[in-house]
């Protein structure tokens, strides 16, 4: 098995302006999607959902500024790291991941293990 | 096979026979060699050297010992000892990020080979879905494809393409490295995945045969070699998936389009349209066969946009004479294309066949309907399309305008040449107009 990250990239205005009916079906959205990794034959190994871009410090060299490195209209939002067979297996996997208001990126983990 | 073993052969007749031989194998066997070694170095790099050492090989064995009567199994083994020999005596070779066999996969599709000693199991589909595979763009797919699969150099495939040979070397350099990073399986599609996937190997394959029908910047109209190529790649998968209806309808589509190569232009090269081009020419063999594939790709179900796009090729290239064709069939079959395959492209072609069938008001209708969906901005046929029934209605001050969009928007010297000749066609008769 190999891993990969699952990055959901969305716009964020969608939960803001979805209200609190919104996130709790994402909320339930993700819910279903662990328990359909599994059916899958894949396993969920971590991740998280972040907070907004809004909260975000970027650091580049020794210079500290508010707010994410580029504007764009999808932000990372959120991320799973998961086990699949293949990069077929992944995007299967991937393609039931929710992201109502935008998509994933499918990424596998380099290996620095060495040797 | 020939032996090269008669005795009293001249010397230079000889190397040249081998030389010959080993060419023909590397034409003919390439994809099946690299493929059955690729398995065994799990690795596309190191599979590519061995076979090319194989190849390097031959041309000395074979003078020695005379041509194996299975060159392909000779190479294979050869290629396959290689790589175990390398793997032996250099462990760190192993790649960190083997190519990943899906073990036991049925032979589905293909025929095992069996040079007496070892059967090896037929790769090329395998090779061919990885190459093709859609994580990786377009453009990679394609000339992955010609390097892996027809083992096309890099300067080659660059010159296809007019890019420079480290940008390609760099194109493909990336491609492999995500098959090895992302971990593209080496395999063939399960039976649901395989309609999408196999559409986007007939898209590469077409897309091979388009850019060498049109040699996108080239001076000469057709880049023979890119055609050829396409063409062998679209055999090559009959044989190997001859129950794909679609395969059948690309290989039909190709073979009838081909089929008129040489009335494309005339003697000094200059672009020649569908009704001015010399039926007598088309290579009847060509259309022969495609035609009876045609019949078959239709048969069982809705057919797909291959098999329909060769059916209106075959519409074309039945009738004898452009006067004779059967614009009301091509009329069906393309509202049963653009069904299957809602392209602009296609409901382009269809606006010229509206005209054909209803006149060239009608299909100006249908064009400008066209134009108002953005996605053909900047596709040359379009305004030389438009500029065709502006023409034929007489508008020529909009037809002059159209013909020199498309002007603008063309490379190719042939195509230039015949826009440039309709746009002085127009001026003339403005100038006569407008003259004292």
């Amino acid at each position: 098995m190999a891993q990969y990250a699952i990055l959901i990239y969305e716009a964020e205005s969608g939960y803001a302006e979805g209200g609190q009916e919104a996130w709790q079906q994402g909320m339930e959205a993700h819910a279903r999607f662990a328990g359909q990794v599994g059916e899958r034959g894949g396993k969920i190994v971590g991740g998280d959902a972040l907070e907004p871009t809004t909260t975000s410090t970027s650091i580049r060299g020794d210079i500290v500024t508010d707010g994410p490195f580029a504007e764009t209209k999808e932000a990372l939002g959120g991320f799973y790291l998961i086990e699949a067979r293949d990069l077929d297996h992944a995007i299967e996997i991937a393609k039931l991941c929710p992201a109502p208001f935008g998509g994933v990126e499918v990424r596998p983990i380099m290996d620095t293990s060495g040797g | 096979m020939f032996s090269m073993d008669q005795p009293g052969a001249p010397q230079e007749a000889r190397r040249n026979a081998i030389a010959a031989a080993v060419a023909e194998a590397h034409r003919r066997e390439w994809a099946f060699v690299l493929a059955a070694t690729a398995r065994v170095t799990r690795d596309l790099d190191a599979a590519e050297e061995c076979v090319q050492d194989a190849y390097v090989a031959a041309l000395d064995t074979w003078a020695r010992q005379g041509v194996p009567c299975n060159p392909g199994a000779w190479l294979t083994t050869a290629a396959r000892h290689r790589a175990l020999d390398t793997l032996r005596r250099d462990r760190t070779l192993r790649t960190k990020l083997p190519l990943l066999i899906v073990p036991g996969q049925r032979a589905a599709y293909g025929a095992e080979t069996d040079d007496g000693s070892e059967v090896i199991a037929d790769d090329r589909l395998r090779l061919i879905f990885t190459c093709c595979h859609p994580a990786l763009a377009r453009e990679a797919q394609v000339a992955l494809t010609l390097r892996l699969v027809c083992g096309l150099t890099t300067a080659e495939i660059a010159k296809a393409f007019v890019v420079s040979e480290p940008t390609m070397a760099a194109r493909v350099t990336r491609a492999k490295k995500k098959i090895a990073a992302a971990r593209i399986a080496y395999r063939v599609p399960e039976a649901a995945e395989l309609p999408d996937r196999l559409d986007a190997v007939l898209t590469v394959i077409h897309l091979l045969y388009t850019t060498g029908h049109t040699d996108p910047h080239g001076a000469g109209l057709v880049r023979p070699d890119l055609v050829e190529r396409a063409i062998a790649l679209a055999r090559l998968l009959r044989e190997l998936m001859p129950d794909e209806r679609e395969v059948r309808g690309l290989l039909a589509l190709l073979l009838i389009t081909d089929a008129r190569r040489a009335t494309r232009t005339d003697a000094s090269g200059a672009l020649l349209l569908l009704e001015r081009q010399d039926r007598s020419v088309w290579d009847a063999a060509a259309i022969a066969e495609g035609c009876a594939l045609v019949t078959d790709a239709l048969r069982g179900g809705r057919p797909g946009r291959f098999a329909l796009q060769a059916a209106i090729a075959a519409v074309h290239a039945e009738a004898a004479s452009y006067e004779e064709t059967d614009w009301p069939q091509l009329l069906v079959l393309y509202d049963h294309l653009l069904k299957a395959w809602p392209s602009p492209v296609v409901a382009l072609n269809r606006a010229v066949v509206v005209a054909m069938v209803s006149g060239p008001a009608a299909g100006l209708d249908e064009i400008d309907r066209i134009e108002q969906d953005k996605r053909l901005d900047g596709y040359r046929y379009l305004p030389a399309a438009k500029a065709d029934l502006l023409r034929r209605l007489d508008r020529r001050d909009e037809a002059r305008t159209c013909y020199q969009v498309a002007l603008d928007l063309s490379d190719n010297a042939a195509e230039r040449a015949f826009l440039a000749g309709r746009i002085a066609e127009m001026g003339k008769q403005i100038t006569l107009q407008s003259g004292p």
